[in-house]
């Protein structure tokens, strides 16, 4: 049995990888599983300094899901390249680096910096507000999709994958526009934009009033979001959203996915990803399946 | 930090929505430290797990104390002898007993009276004399007096006088900080707020237990974030979170 999938010719020995934000730079979950049975690790988002977060409360919990609003915490871009790769690379595992910015500028140095460190790929986070627009995340409109894709790609000197916001009228627009602009991969689906209120308070649960919304009960517009993509554009995509065990593995790959990542499901059980594994194996073999990769865009329609 | 499918051993309704549940978890148990927590599964229906502190250790048995606030609780206050568990544990910083010296004080209010049962055994054990102060709601809120008694003073409570003192636990700490060297508290924010001032006065340590809204309760996903002070002394704050760098705190480093 094959497990093995390339995204731009960095071989995943299984589809699995983790969501950004989520499994932080990997040594909590370390502690219950082995880091090597991961296709690959996607880290926490990196900024080109470190960033400090929102207060709490960051999160509220909602059917079968979440919305957090964490606001990029984290130790900056050097400190990740200095402290945190060399852990990583312990492990028989692809590092995928997430990088988000605030301006095209930011976006550009950063790539830049990550291309020269030993990681495998980079996801650039495109759901990030652009202070120079007003606070309108980059990956909502097509002009600074193309603007912000373009300069970066310029600077990138491992394949770059660009992960879309689910916050827009259109997907397959924004997906093209990636690409267009020279997108290596796409990864999808970023966290929806939710907002819950305390009833006796009357106040908004999360500091943040609003927050991005993640977990199983977002799985659907996940799905119907990768098959729309996977119509629209001819590279890699890595399916996540809601991505609970190996059955939901399945059908995101079906949909079009080539790789999934998950993340909020380790929330509730970390043992997740080595469940899906060996469910998408069980999976294969019922269905006299010798390559994963036959699963991808594989839906009946 | 263990994943374990425990079996509830035991089930006591206090009333008012207060409940305890004795687990049987040897390999929690067996790292369990006071003034760490638990973090439970719910019920297929709710996607996050629940935290709750580790109310007391007896080989390979885990004593929990919860309140009903939700739907997870809720299901959790139905758990009975022989269902089982789906626990991850022990999980974060707890007290350390040690640094708050021979006389130190477990200071509990409401919910948080059940972390320090097993916090002042562990002072006991390690040689201290402590004493507890006990705040709570009324009569009615009153738990686990007896298990405190037995380990050593105990000051008690409520705030409409119902039971013990009328009066809050901060009055009680007053009237005796002179006789003790070290502080630790669990509770609402405004009473460890109050705590950690009269202890900063008497110039003595103080360990606080804190709360926030959890998510992985591993130190993965970073939303429990709990404002400290900047290490070098400069204006400003920095998140430590909750479930990893806590839940406990020394009161000095919080920014209130
Ligand atoms: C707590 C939390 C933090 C996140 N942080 C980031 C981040 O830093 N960068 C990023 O690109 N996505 C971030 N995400 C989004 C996830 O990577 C993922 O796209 C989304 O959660 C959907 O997958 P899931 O439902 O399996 O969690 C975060 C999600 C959560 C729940």
């Amino acid at each position: 049995m094959d497990l093995s999938v390339n995204i731009c010719g960095v071989e995943l020995k299984n589809p699995i990888t983790t969501a950004s934000g989520t499994f932080g730079f990997g040594h909590e979950y370390g502690q219950f599983f082995d880091l090597s049975m991961l296709g690959g690790i996607g880290v926490k988002g990196l900024t080109p300094t470190e960033r400090l977060g929102n207060p709490a409360p960051r999160i509220a919990e909602t059917p079968m899901g979440i919305l957090n609003c964490v606001g990029l915490q984290n130790p900056g871009i050097d400190k990740f390249i200095e402290e945190q790769i060399p852990f990583l690379r312990q492990y028989d595992t692809k590092i995928i680096a997430n990088v988000s910015g605030n301006t095209v500028e930011e976006y550009c140095g950063m790539i830049e910096k990550i291309s020269d460190a030993d990681v495998d790929l980079i996801e650039m986070n495109i759901s990030c507000p652009n202070v120079k627009c007003g606070g309108m995340a980059f990956g909502t409109q097509v002009d600074m999709v193309e603007e912000v894709v373009s300069a970066a790609k310029k600077y990138a000197k491992k394949p770059l994958i660009v992960k879309l916001s689910p916050n827009v009228t259109d997907i397959a627009e924004i997906a093209r526009a990636a690409v267009a602009s020279g997108a290596d991969a796409l990864s999808l689906i970023n966290t929806l934009l939710g907002m819950r209120i305390d009833i006796d308070s009357r106040k908004p649960i999360l500091s943040n009033i609003m927050g991005g919304m993640s977990g199983p009960a977002v799985f659907p517009v996940a799905v119907r979001m990768v098959y729309q993509v996977r119509k629209a554009v001819d590279v890699p995509i890595i399916g996540m959203g809601g991505i609970r065990n190996g059955r939901d593995i399945v059908e995101m790959m079906l949909a079009g996915a080539d790789a999934v990542a998950m993340g909020t499901v380790m929330f509730a059980d970390p043992m997740a990803p080595v469940k899906a594994l060996e469910e998408l194996k069980d999976y294969m073999q019922k269905h006299g399946i010798e390559k994963v990769t036959e699963l991808t865009g594989a839906v009946r329609v | 930090m263990k994943q374990e499918i425990c079996t509830v051993t035991d089930r006591q309704d206090y009333g008012s929505g207060l409940f305890a549940l004795t687990l049987h978890a040897p390999q929690i148990a067996a790292e369990a430290k006071c003034g760490q927590f638990v973090h439970i599964t719910c019920g297929e229906g709710n996607l996050l797990r629940r935290p709750i502190s580790i109310c007391d250790v007896e080989g390979e048995m885990l004593k929990i104390v919860f309140q009903v606030k939700g739907e997870g609780t809720e299901w959790l206050s139905r758990r009975s002898p022989k269902h089982k568990l789906d626990v991850l544990g022990s999980l974060g910083h707890g007290f350390n007993t040690d640094a708050l010296g021979e006389r130190s004080v477990m200071i509990g209010g409401g919910i948080g009276v059940p972390p320090m049962l097993y916090t002042m055994k562990n002072a006991k054990a390690n040689g201290a004399t402590p004493t507890a102060i006990l705040g709570f709601r009324n009569k009615d809120a009153v738990i686990l007096t007896e298990d405190f008694e037995k380990v050593g003073t105990t000051y008690i409570c409520t705030d409409d006088g119902s039971f013990g003192t009328h009066g809050f636990v901060t009055t009680e700490l007053e009237k005796h900080i002179s006789e003790y060297t070290g502080v630790c508290a669990c509770g609402p924010k405004p009473m460890l707020k109050a705590i950690a001032q009269i202890a900063e006065k008497a110039n003595i340590p103080c360990q606080v237990s804190m709360e926030e809204r959890m998510g992985c309760g591993i130190g993965a996903c970073l939303v429990c974030a709990c404002g400290l002070k900047l290490r070098d002394g400069e204006q400003g704050v920095r998140y430590g979170h909750v479930c990893k760098d806590g839940p406990v705190f020394d009161a000095k480093e919080v920014v209130w």
